[in-house]
């Protein structure tokens, strides 16, 4: 299977007479977005694939902008007839009366590959996919006689994607993603226990030619396997050292979300009102990516057809910018930033990450331990969520270790670790020079769901609490 | 969204279509297949105020199919985001393609008519599908002036108006038909409130069949409240202690539970009840139930994600592990029969297993009553990553909490930025009171006030 460009699939005087109709009653911006995504997925458990899964959706999704008001229609009839219809419930939904009739002339299309695809999940064979589950079956049982079940996930998806809009734009992407994911449950005296690892990144089989699941699948046993003998977490305030690669859903929550424009500009961030000013440790760099190639939130185009660009947004621990969208910059009068996405033709587009991270300090990782007296080192971080408003913020912690005199010792239990976005911000007092990338994440706002990439160095923390049971 | 009424002389045409097509799909089985086809289409509306202004409004029209074949033991399914007969096609052939590549599986298998009748639900309301667009902007508008009229303090982030009209059919070649409509609607406010440099956050909501059933004062007057009652609120030092669960917590922590009682995970070995029926697994006073038939429920619904009749399980009674929650699949492979617990994530893929709308058996105080009995204590008011701090698994509970502090039987400062931990199995053992006043929440479970013991706090 090859793909083409949606852009060939759809004549520009045809989109340029769907956004005049967005405009016909006196709108001062229309977009459409049009989006082909396929996705294929297959699902191991009990020592079974239990199903495979293929779908389809296709459609296209108009927005049409009056004064502060925003109309939003969608539709999954591509004909010229179907995109009109949209257009104008779109622009019935945000009528303002008055203004322009300015007909749209589209630029040439641009594309802007950021992302290169060896082999097309298409054009492997669904039963290779189908025994990359059953290897992760077998890797992760032949680990330890105490592991009782294993589930395994494939999914591939090629997401093609092209935007118009009336201020001339007309641009178009093909993201393709590959997913591999493996959850282990192993079972002893003291209960069960479960493991889990991913791997996901925006390049297609190639993936799995070149990275073995089973050794993922190993991983993910041996992670079980070790908290089986894990000890109740600690409870209350301590230093915090969080392994290269596992950490960054910790920026994600503690400050990412704060500085999307669209809370800020509502008042809805601890960080309104703070550019130019020290917010965290001065040992901090923060940057959204959407550039970095391959990386799980890696695009060439945002969902508004803007270009995917790399934003210093914290740099030695001074707030330089905030992340954009086209509405929230237009209303700024400033450039966007290549940060408005949406989960799909059905929804609207709002500011959200890529790929974000921290940039290496210059400690070495084992230093950091060493240096640590009495705490929690964190090896594997699970999900995460913030009050952008308060900055108050948990993420769970699903493999972590007691640190006993400058060493990592025990496994503890699961468990949320909370903490004050800004406060831990600055309290982060020695940064590793090992920097990863974590594993693939999908970000939750306002009920949609993107794929987001994180990364940071060995950090520490020097106060966090800890939400276990033991005094 | 839960299923609705069964196909009847009244069905509208609209669900007839629907229906359908359903049938058209199934009855393109070969032999040695088992079809399943599952046909939906919704119209939505959101509306966002924002300053007296519209922010945005939605008009969301969607339809789709999903498509389970099972040929020999082996599961394949597909799906599309259109009804398009060329898709139809397309979805049949591409779930007969994956149905080639599943493992056999002895137990694979559509469910089958059970006889189990139908307990009917008042699903649609035709008063919503005729109210029109220029009152429920100003119903938005409305709650959000309430808000901000209730405390000088209070900013609003946004004010919300949305609802659902959907429309599904099921067929099988196993000889199930059904399919139904359903709607309703939701006004939802998002606050800040700001004292000095300190920022807190609260909500506000409502839902009903129809605007007319909204309590716009009551949602406003909780959004103000959510948000003013955590201002000047410190981390509390850590220490075990007592929770009192506000009703709209203990929805979430019976939630958690309910998934434990998940018959598939039992069959794979995934829950910490298994090979515990018939043990005491929480305290005497603890009578759970899982009621979709409860017409006062949030999720009442009349069919599972299977199409079978939806009933009442009893799962936890008087403290003793009672039952467990089934499709037709998971009961096949523990040798019973279905509980009507199918539930359907979206078009594709096989049904899973959950509970539709659980319920934990009232006592009579209220809270004020319940907390009057705590010396020391806390009242949780909102919890904050239970997805990430707890383990179904392995029991751990973990989660980040905000409230106010109980001491001598009286509520005292607000408290925030602290965790809360115990283990599952612990919590249901540990609950000392449950009270009288329940909430039908628009979740899977409805919330009243519960007391639990020996949890611990982690704070300062």
């Amino acid at each position: 299977m090859t793909t083409v460009d949606l852009t060939s699939e759809f004549d520009p005087d045809t989109l340029a007479r769907v956004l005049d109709a967005g405009r016909s009653m006196g709108a001062d911006f229309s977009e459409v977005f049009i989006e082909d995504k396929r996705s294929v997925s297959a699902g191991l458990d009990d020592g079974k694939v239990e199903q495979v899964t293929s779908g389809r959706n296709r459609g296209a999704g108009i927005r049409v902008v009056a004064g502060d008001t925003t109309g939003f229609a969608h539709t999954a009839d591509l004909t010229e007839r179907g995109l009109i219809e949209a257009a104008q419930a779109a622009a019935a939904a945000a009528r303002s009366g008055g203004g322009g009739t300015k007909k749209v002339a589209l630029n040439s299309p641009r594309r802007h590959p950021v992302n290169v695809v060896r082999v097309l999940p298409g054009s492997v064979p669904k039963a290779d996919k189908v025994a990359l589950l059953m290897r992760a079956d077998d890797a992760a049982r032949g680990v330890h006689g105490s592991i009782v079940q294993v589930s395994a996930g494939y999914a591939d998806s090629v997401r093609r994607i092209l935007v118009a809009n009336s201020d001339g734009v007309l641009a178009s992407d093909e993201q393709v993603r590959s997913l591999f994911r493996v959850s282990v449950v192993a079972d002893g005296d003291l209960g069960m226990q479960t493991g889990y690892e991913s791997m996901g990144h925006t390049i297609g089989y190639e993936l799995f030619e070149d990275n073995d699941v089973g050794d993922l699948a190993v991983a993910a046993a041996r992670q079980a396997v070790t908290k089986l003998r894990a000890r109740p977490a600690p409870s209350g305030a301590m230093p915090v050292v969080i392994k290269c690669g596992s950490g960054g859903v910790l920026f994600h929550e503690a400050c990412g979300h704060g500085l999307e424009a669209d809370l800020v500009v509502k008042g809805a961030s601890v960080y309104r009102n703070r550019v130019g000013e020290l917010v965290a440790s001065p040992l901090v760099t923060l940057v959204d990516d959407g550039t970095m190639t391959a990386e799980w939130g890696a695009i060439g185009i945002d969902d508004e057809g803007h270009e995917s660009q790399r934003n210093v947004l914290i740099k030695d621990g001074v707030l330089t910018d905030y992340m954009w969208d086209y509405l929230r910059a237009r209303n700024d009068k400033r450039a966007q930033s290549g940060n408005g996405r949406r989960q799909s033709y059905a929804d609207l587009p709002m500011v959200r990450m890529t790929n974000t991270f921290v940039m290496n300090g210059d400690s070495e990782p084992d230093d950091i331990v060493k240096n640590t007296e009495h705490g929690v080192y964190v090896a594997k971080l699970g999900g995460g969520s913030v009050d952008t408003a308060t900055g108050d913020f948990v993420f769970g912690m699903t493999e972590a270790y007691l640190i006993e005199n400058g060493q990592i010792t025990e496994p503890i239990r699961e468990g949320n670790l909370i903490g004050n976005g800004p406060q831990v911000l600055a309290d982060i007092d020695m940064l590793g020079n090992d920097f990863a990338m974590g594993n693939p994440g999908t970000c939750g706002k306002d009920g949609q769901g993107v794929p987001v990439g994180d990364g940071q160095p060995t950090l520490r923390v020097k106060s966090l609490t800890i939400g276990g049971t033991a005094a | 969204m839960s299923t609705a009424s069964k196909a009847t002389e009244s069905t509208p045409d609209s669900v007839r279509q629907l229906q359908d097509i359903a049938d058209r799909i199934v009855a393109q089985a070969r032999p040695g297949e088992q079809i399943e086809a599952y046909v939906s289409r919704a119209r939505e509306t959101d509306i966002r105020i924002y300053e007296g202004e519209i922010e945005h409004f939605v008009s969301a029209q969607s339809e789709g199919v999903g498509v389970r074949i099972i040929r020999n033991g082996r599961t394949g399914t597909s799906y599309a985001g259109t009804l398009d007969v060329s898709a139809l096609a397309e979805v049949l052939a591409e779930a007969r393609e994956n149905a080639e590549l599943g493992s056999v599986d002895e137990w694979a298998g559509l469910a089958e008519p059970d006889g189990v009748p139908v307990v009917p639900q008042e699903l649609w309301n035709e008063q919503l599908e005729h109210f029109p667009t220029e009152e429920k902007i100003a119903i938005a508008k409305r709650l959000e002036k309430i808000a901000l009229a209730a405390d000088s303090r209070v900013r609003v982030e946004d004010a919300s108006y949305s609802d659902v009209f959907a429309e599904e059919a099921f067929a099988t070649t196993t000889g199930v038909r059904s399919g139904g409509r359903e709607n309703g609607c939701y006004a939802s406010v998002g606050t800040l409130a700001d004292d000095g440099d300190e920022t807190q956050t609260g909500f506000g909501f409502s839902v009903g069949k129809w605007p007319g059933e909204f309590d716009l004062d009551k949602a406003g007057r909780e959004a103000a409240e959510r948000a003013t009652r955590l201002l000047g609120a410190v981390k509390p030092p850590s220490k075990r202690t007592t929770v009192v669960l506000d009703p709209y917590v203990t929805a979430q922590f019976l939630s958690i539970i309910g998934s434990t009682m998940n018959g598939e995970s039992v069959i794979k070995g995934r829950s910490l009840f298994k090979e515990r029926l018939g043990e005491t697994v929480a305290s005497s006073m603890v009578t759970l139930i899982d009621d979709p038939t409860d017409s006062r429920a949030y999720t009442a619904t009349d069919l599972d994600g299977e199409g079978l009749a939806a009933r009442r399980n009893v799962l936890i009674e008087h403290g003793e592990l009672k039952k467990f929650v089934h499709s037709s699949y998971s009961a096949r492979r523990a040798g019973t029969k279905s509980t009507g617990n199918a539930t359907r994530g979206g078009l594709g893929g096989s049904p899973g297993v959950g509970c539709l709308a659980l319920q934990l058996v009232p006592g009579t105080a209220t809270q004020q009553q319940l907390i009057a009995d705590v010396e020391d204590g806390v009242l949780i008011q909102m919890v904050q990553g239970l997805h990430s701090g707890v383990n179904p698994i392995s029991g751990d509970f973990s989660t980040g909490a905000s409230g106010l502090m109980i001491r001598n039987g009286a509520t005292a400062e607000p408290v925030r930025e602290f965790t809360i931990a115990s283990t599952l199995q612990r919590m249901l053992q540990d609950i000392i009171a449950i009270g009288g006043d329940v909430d039908w929440l628009p979740m899977r479970a409805s919330g009243l006030s519960l007391v639990i013991r020996d949890v611990t706090m982690s704070g300062a």
